[in-house]
């Protein structure tokens, strides 16, 4: 493998192939063979939790092209497919397996979100066998090579991913600390990975697993709780990952620890049709509120000098990056809410709030 | 608004909406078919790519590996190139299809071109003055142009222009004319030297070391026949963009006439700025659809196989509206753009009375 890697990714084949580059040429060939790009063949599809009438839970196995350079537990990675076979839309799914190397198989974990385009169509549509397109593994929430003697996870619903994989990495090297892993779900019905927890507590080293229902009355995460639970815990190096209230709650009770890392996922803000909002353009870290005009005009009020030239849609030199928000092309009216999506900032006018790279 | 504009300020409005509708309806139609589409004929290119190169090795297939290797750069540039780095793929989410990261077979950078071609040529279309694609600045392809003795080598001007069309492409953002007559210095070109000298290197290394390195003994007959193909491209992308706006009837602007212009008028000023050529399905493809130059130039972002479909509605409306649509076949629409390289080379005679008297009498004929 590594002599074809090394003979791909080489500056002969690179001059050869310019200006297209060589997976321009490969991938109409074999979609699995790559010198630079990373993408992925479905393994397997396997639905974790299928409840009736709620969004179902799948872990899909991934078998990346050589081109991957492996992923250590807790990061993410950028995952695209091609809807309906035209437009290839791009979501960030946390990597559920253990810590792995280069060109070997993974799992994400994903709840098919009713608004979300593309875990809905990789848990109910894709089939073993589909390529998808990925970035590297992403993202600094990830284990320490060496690990403290006792660490504590705290997850709510699909943030348990990253953990799981840290678990899953730990019971593989042997750890043999203690882990305190406190998981709010839904109901127990709802439990993902609920078997392999009940296993890691059973037979696991030092592992004390704490599934909680608030709404059949466990208790809330609260300082006084934890502390039952965990004395001192501020001072012990603790993973967080869940939805905005849970992380705000955890983050209190943390009361500024340096032992505390987080990552949380932002549900997409809709605006409803209001303009009212902040403009945040994220390279130069300017921020403004939002005057309802374009934003190639709302930048240049605020002081930046983006780039343009027709300023009426049809050149694409202002196209830039919005990251968030929900803008609404002057020209058809069309309004359009994914992250990460490039747009002629000349006739995009944002709803609300809203970041570009600029 | 000038007396050369043949529709009224309401007539303009209404038919600006209907383009708009057009526009509208194929963005709302962009799917599956297109993506299909794009990605077969990329699929075509690389497979006569790879088919010329490989033909080199055999040396009595000489003529077919230039052919395979011309239709391959030809389809790269036009039906591919030209058309994705107009954004008009950039809806699938490809980075293969993207124009930002798009980069064609030709020795001009793509961010340079995207910036004379899609922003200034396709804003400022046919307004004298601004429109650099009006003669490249070297050539006088408008009445309207002042002439000069230097003027009398048009027909030799245009003719390597053909033959070196690629590196005139390139330097065309470079602005020579304007550092000639003072308008730009050299340091204004500074920055674009880099990405210039890196691509020309790029493509020259390719089609005239190691390709032909590569075959070897007949590292002769290969350079010739990159260098042939390559010429034919020229050729062949010179001859369908010149046919798309200088054959004769095509109307020019004054800076005066496109001032605070409105949409319907913009629209205007693309449709009879430029011109089609009628043909079969396979000059439209090797064309990049450009011989749909007018369908195009309404609508620069829509995938260009939608233009054939589209063309139809235009003409119908440019019926209604009493506007000249102007097409016909490639022979005839090279002819006329001969005809005028070679008049244009002359001094113009003196203009009679009588004739400005018609003009005058019917705008549309002017216009048109």
């Amino acid at each position: 493998m590594s002599i074809v890697q090394s003979i791909l990714g080489s500056r002969a084949l690179e001059a050869l192939t310019s200006p297209h580059g060589v997976d321009r040429y490969l991938e109409l060939v074999n979609p699995m063979w790559a010198a630079k790009e990373v993408r992925a063949r479905i393994v397997e599809i396997h639905r974790e939790v299928d409840v009736e009438g709620h969004p179902a839970v799948a872990t899909i196995t991934l078998q990346p092209t050589s081109t991957w350079q492996g992923h250590r537990a807790g990061q993410h990675v950028q995952l695209g497919v091609e809807i309906n076979g035209a437009r290839r839309t791009t979501r960030v799914f946390s990597v559920s397996s253990h810590e792995a190397g280069a060109g070997e198989r993974f799992t994400i974990t994903l709840r098919a979100n009713p608004d979300g385009l593309v875990s809905k169509f990789l848990v109910e549509e894709a089939q073993p066998g589909q390529v998808v397109h990925l970035s590297q593994a992403q993202g600094e929430f990830t284990l320490p090579d060496t690990m403290p003697g006792h660490v504590v996870f705290i997850s709510g619903g699909s943030g348990i991913t990253p953990l799981m994989s840290m678990l899953r990495t730990l019971q593989r090297r042997t750890h043999r600390g203690r882990v305190t892993f406190i998981h709010y779900a839904q109901s127990p019905e709802h439990q993902i990975f609920a078997e392999e927890l009940a296993d890691a507590a059973r037979t696991g080293y030092g592992v004390d697993i704490h599934l909680l229902h608030p709404e059949l009355g466990d208790p809330a995460l609260s300082p006084a709780w934890l502390e039952r639970l965990v004395p001192g815990y501020r001072d012990v190096p603790t993973w967080a990952c869940g939805p905005a209230p849970l992380i705000d709650a955890v983050q209190k009770a943390y009361d500024g620890s340096e032992e505390l890392r987080v990552e949380f996922f932002k549900p997409p803000k809709v605006s409803g049709g209001s303009t009212e909002g902040e403009i945040s353009f994220a390279r130069s870290g300017l921020s403004a509120a939002n005057s309802g005009t374009n934003l190639l005009e709302q930048a240049e009020a605020a002081g930046l000098a983006p780039e343009f030239g027709c300023r009426m849609g049809i050149c694409f030199s202002c196209t830039s990056r919005k990251t968030e928000g929900t803008v609404t092309n002057v020209l058809t009216g069309e309004t359009s809410s994914l992250p990460d999506e490039d747009i002629r900032i000349c006739v995009s006018a944002p709803e609300g709030d809203c970041t570009v790279e600029l | 608004m000038s007396d050369k504009i043949s529709l009224s300020p309401e007539e303009l409005e209404k038919f600006g909406e209907e383009m708009d509708a057009i526009r509208q309806r194929v963005i709302s139609e962009l799917g599956e078919e297109d993506a299909t589409y794009i990605r077969n004929v990329l699929k075509a290119q690389r497979g006569f790519e790879i088919a010329g190169r490989a033909l080199f090795y055999l040396p009595p297939a000489w003529p077919l590996a230039v052919a395979s290797l011309s239709i391959s750069k030809i389809i790269d540039n036009m039906e591919i190139g030209h058309n994705v780095m107009h954004g008009q793929y950039d809806w699938m989410g490809d980075p293969g299809l993207n124009s930002r990261m798009y980069e064609w077979d030709n020795v001009c950078p793509s961010d340079q071109w995207k910036y004379s071609h899609n922003y200034i040529h396709h804003t400022f279309t046919n307004i004298l003055g601004k429109d650099r694609d009006i003669g490249y600045g070297i050539l006088r392809m408008d009445e309207d142009q002042k002439w000069n003795p230097y003027y009398l080598g048009n027909p030799v001007y245009a003719f390597l222009l053909m033959v070196f069309f690629e590196w005139g492409v390139a330097l065309h953002d470079l602005e020579v004319e304007n550092i000639v007559s003072g308008k730009r210095s050299l340091a204004d070109n500074k920055p674009l030297y880099p990405g210039l000298m890196k691509k020309m290197r790029n493509q020259a290394l390719k089609d005239y070391v190691l390709f032909p390195a590569l075959t070897g003994p007949l590292f002769v007959p290969t350079i010739v026949g990159n260098a042939t193909a390559n010429l034919i491209r020229n050729i062949w992308a010179f001859n369908i963009i010149f046919c798309g706006h200088f054959p004769a009837g095509v109307a020019t602007f004054t800076q005066e006439e496109t001032e605070n212009e409105t949409k319907g008028l913009w629209y205007y000023r693309q449709l009879l700025g430029s011109a089609n050529i009628s043909g079969s399905k396979l000059l439209h493809l090797m064309s990049g659809n450009l011989s749909h130059q007018i369908e195009h130039h309404l609508f620069p972002d829509l995938p260009a196989r939608r233009y054939p479909q589209i063309a139809e509605e235009v003409r119908e409306i440019c019926e209604r509206y009493g506007l000249a649509y102007n097409t016909g076949p490639l022979h005839r629409q090279l002819g006329s753009v001969a005809k005028k390289i070679f008049k244009m080379a002359l001094p113009p005679k003196r203009k009679q009375p009588d004739l400005s008297l018609v003009e005058d009498a019917d705008p549309r004929v002017s216009a048109a």
